[in-house]
């Protein structure tokens, strides 16, 4: 028998017009958590939905167990033992989590056909409380968090006696002590001998729990190392192909005055009592665990919730901000987390989506000059570097990081003075990251006020002036950025009220 | 503007143009083929018919293809239409003086009316909109019925000056097709050049991020069904002045009529897509299956099931020709 679990030799894939793999290997050892990395773009995807049979390889070669193998369709893969578990989950919100963990392999009585609940309830319940689950497997899926969902996720892949798991960005949307306890799962799975191949953007979560690093970069294969004997640097070189020498542009603001003052602003169920400044050219980090209120905060600000109590104050006075046209009419843009579903329209162009929020300026007694929304399209779009053919590109043609350009560019179409950016840097490669932090830079610098949601503790250190943390919809604390530090954020984060 | 257009949006304009041109072409081997059947049909004067007897299903498939683009739909139309009609009749049965203006004026008001009661369930109760129309269908038909006692206004009731708003014409041309005309040309500017044109699009496209840009989402759907309904007032008055006669089951079952000729034009039920040229060409095919079908002596029993059968059909092809685009769009990302 091989020494391998999984290998795959030379593995080249074309779609039409592009090679999205070039000779790709990979070898994954039993009982082994192996990183694969690479920017947006770099084949990981495809390089996974070839391991899952939902593509198939032009040439080259699979093996599991020392035989060769072909991977039709997600179902052979599923038969091997492979078992992929999504960025986003896939799952079914008004089915239980037992429903969810047995869908496609239900036990079944031989004789009657009748579904066996009781006895998948129970198995079910097995598996939860195996991985240290703190709900019951008769939940809706609904009512699960995201990282209670991918635990269900894992059980699933249990349940299928998966000996090979894949997990696809699983921290992207979970917070500091969700992911440790994802690490954790992780660790016991690979020390009963599953073997785990995990894709993240975070350079925390490879260091953390991977033994194994394989790096891809523009289609290919670029190296294997491991963990401990490879600098941050290094790695991060061989993803881009050239060096960062910073990913977090200098500090050196500043400060102008106040313009934004939040006094006592409260709504029941969401936040209380939140009292904050900001000043011109101030970047300020709201942080805390995801369901802090941080989202809901932002968005009473910028109208797109209602607020109960408090008062919000503008350059000295008072304003009242009942919906996001208020807010932009006085200087506040907002930039959402979901730039898919909230920030852009995909089916849109660059020029058509950058002009939104400024339909009034390209206007005159409501006729649209789209002359003028051309120019104003590009040029923003070069003012951020959006990487496109051009502004008639349509949105959902770029990757993750140019879209999140061109919602910055949207947000400078308006005559704004506070910016509140919503977990900017979600679910963007390296590359583009340190593109956005520039651009946060140049921003503040001009004078814009920023108010940054992060839930990636890197980033809040390496760009906040002022940190705001907050815990069950209250601020818990107040830094500034010369004085935080990973202990004091988390201790704020999560400190129990006694 | 057209000289800066990149490679993919050529192609993405050009399948649309495909679209549309198979549309066309389709149309054309249709005609061709009535015409070997029946020499009349391709006469100036059934032309003219068959142009006349389809303005007011054109006039409706605005308003209708503005409604959809912002995901909704309105199933009252034929109720409405119906009601402004019968008002409008009775109104110049006891004031045979009445001006023709007023009298469309009046039957546009009362459209309007309906479609701001419409506008309000739908954008300020958050009701879905084949609900709310639903429900406010079966009002507005009720309220036809109660007012006109179920009785007819028939031909000599009416003034020959009413009369005379359907069947009259200037420079030859009849006044249906100059009014449809006229419409066509305003909403065809009003949708593409206007801010409110452009909103209407973000809002049926994607309504949450039309939200986040500003957009007040509600306003745009109020205006959409007023619209809706201003536009079916007229279309009542059209109505009943052309058949010479209101009763209280007019048009009843007419909203799927202009449903059909907006989906066949190109009108995405999933909202945020459908234009102008498209929808003429659905609105042509329509109009020509309603006029040539009697003309080709098709029995009466089979005229529906046929029509049914041809617009199936359109809309088959239509969705063969976008899964090819969205294929395409799907290639191009993993570049």
């Amino acid at each position: 028998m091989s020494k391998y679990i999984l290998e795959l030799k030379g593995i080249t894939k074309t779609f039409p017009g592009v090679k999205a793999l070039d000779n790709v290997c990979f070898q994954l050892k039993p009982g082994e958590i192996h990183a694969l990395m690479g920017e947006n773009g770099a084949g990981k995807s495809t390089f996974i939905k070839i391991i899952t049979g939902v593509h198939q390889p032009d040439e080259g070669e699979i093996y599991f167990k020392g035989e060769q193998v072909v991977i039709d369709n997600p179902n052979d893969s599923k038969k091997l033992g492979i078992a992929a578990i999504y960025q986003h989950a896939t799952s079914y919100p008004d089915l239980s989590v037992t429903e969810n963990i047995f869908i496609g392999h239900e036990y079944i009585c031989p004789q009657t056909k009748r579904l066996l609940w009781k006895k998948m309830n129970a198995k079910a319940q097995e598996y939860l409380d195996e991985l240290g689950a703190n709900f019951e497997s008769t939940t809706m899926m609904k009512a699960l968090s995201v990282a209670q969902q991918q635990i269900v996720e894992i059980a699933k892949a249990l349940s299928a006696n998966a000996e090979v798991i894949i997990m696809d960005e699983p921290t992207s949307s979970l917070t500091t002590s969700e992911s440790e306890d994802l690490y954790r799962i992780a660790e016991s799975l690979r020390d009963s001998g599953t073997s785990i191949i995990f894709i993240s953007h975070r350079f925390e979560d490879m260091y953390r729990l991977a033994d194994i690093v394989t790096v891809l970069r523009d289609s290919k294969y670029i190296g294997t190392w491991g963990v401990n004997e490879v600098s941050n640097e290094d790695l991060i070189k061989a993803m881009v192909g050239r060096e960062i020498t910073q990913l977090f542009p200098e500090k050196k603001r500043v400060l102008g005055k106040e313009i934004l003052k939040v006094h006592g602003l409260g709504k029941i169920g969401y936040f209380s009592d939140i009292s904050f400044t900001l000043r011109k050219g101030e970047i300020l980090g709201l942080t805390g665990l995801v369901g802090a209120g941080r989202t809901e905060l932002c968005q009473a600000i910028f109208g797109i919730h209602s607020y109960d109590k408090g008062h919000i104050y503008l350059e000295g006075s008072e304003v009242e901000i009942n919906h996001p046209s208020d807010a932009m009419q006085l200087g506040i843009g907002y930039l959402p987390e979901d730039r898919q579903a909230q920030g852009l329209i995909l089916e849109w162009g660059l020029e058509k989506n950058i002009s939104l929020s400024a339909l009034d300026k390209i206007s005159r007694n409501g006729w649209l000059n789209k002359k003028e929304e051309i120019k104003i399209a590009k040029r923003l779009a070069d003012k951020v570097n959006v990487k496109a053919r051009s502004v008639f590109d349509l949105a959902k043609q770029l990757s993750g990081g140019n879209q999140q350009k061109v919602v910055v560019a949207k947000l400078l179409t308006a005559d704004l003075k506070i910016i509140i950016l919503d977990e900017p840097t979600k679910g963007v490669d390296v590359g583009a990251k340190s593109a956005i932090f520039e651009i946060m830079t140049d921003l503040a610098v001009q004078g814009y006020a920023i108010i940054m949601i992060s839930s990636e503790m890197p980033e809040i250190l390496g760009m906040s002036d002022r940190i705001l943390v907050m815990r069950e919809g209250r601020i818990t604390a107040e830094m500034t950025g010369e004085e935080a530090s990973q202990e004091r954020i988390l201790e704020a984060a999560m400190k129990k009220t006694a | 503007m057209a000289e800066n257009k990149s490679k993919t949006v050529l192609n993405r304009g050009s399948v649309q143009k495909i679209r549309e041109l198979g549309l066309l072409g389709f149309i054309v081997i249709l005609s061709v083929f009535i015409q070997c059947r029946n020499p009349s049909f391709l006469t100036a004067e059934n032309l003219n018919d068959l142009i006349t007897n389809t303005a007011i299903l054109s006039l409706l498939s605005v308003g209708m293809m503005m409604v959809i683009i912002t995901r909704g739909i309105d199933l009252s139309i034929g109720a409405t239409l119906a009601l402004s009609g019968m008002i409008t009749a009775m109104t110049v049965r006891s004031h045979p003086a009445l001006s023709p203006f007023l009298a469309l004026l009046l039957g546009t008001t009362i459209g309007l009316l309906c479609g701001i009661v419409i506008g309000f369930l739908v954008a300020k109760t958050s009701i879905l909109p084949i609900i709310a129309t639903l429900g406010m269908m079966n009002v507005f038909r009720g309220m036809t019925f109660l007012i006109s006692g179920g009785r007819w206004v028939s031909a000599h009731q009416m003034s020959s000056s009413f009369k005379h708003i359907a069947t009259g014409s200037i420079f030859g041309v009849n006044h249906l097709i100059l009014i449809a005309i006229i419409t066509y040309l305003i909403f065809y500017y009003f949708i593409n050049h206007t801010r409110t044109g452009r909103k209407i699009y973000a809002v049926g496209s994607n309504p949450q991020s039309a939200r986040i840009s500003g957009i007040n989402v509600d306003r745009t759907l109020w205006l959409v069904y007023a619209i809706m309904g201003a536009l079916t007032g007229l279309s009542g008055v059209l109505w009943v002045s052309k058949f010479a006669s209101a009763q209280s089951n007019t048009a009843m079952g007419y909203e799927m009529n202009v449903i059909a000729a907006c989906v066949v034009g190109g009108v995405s039920i999933a909202g945020g897509t459908g234009k102008v040229s498209g929808l003429l060409s659905g609105v042509l095919l329509l109009g020509i299956l309603n006029n040539a079908l009697p003309l080709l002596n098709v029995s009466p029993f089979w005229q529906d099931a046929i029509q049914g059968g041809i617009i199936l059909l359109a809309v088959i092809v239509g969705a063969l020709v976008r899964r090819n685009t969205d294929k395409k769009n799907l290639i191009g990302r993993e570049e």
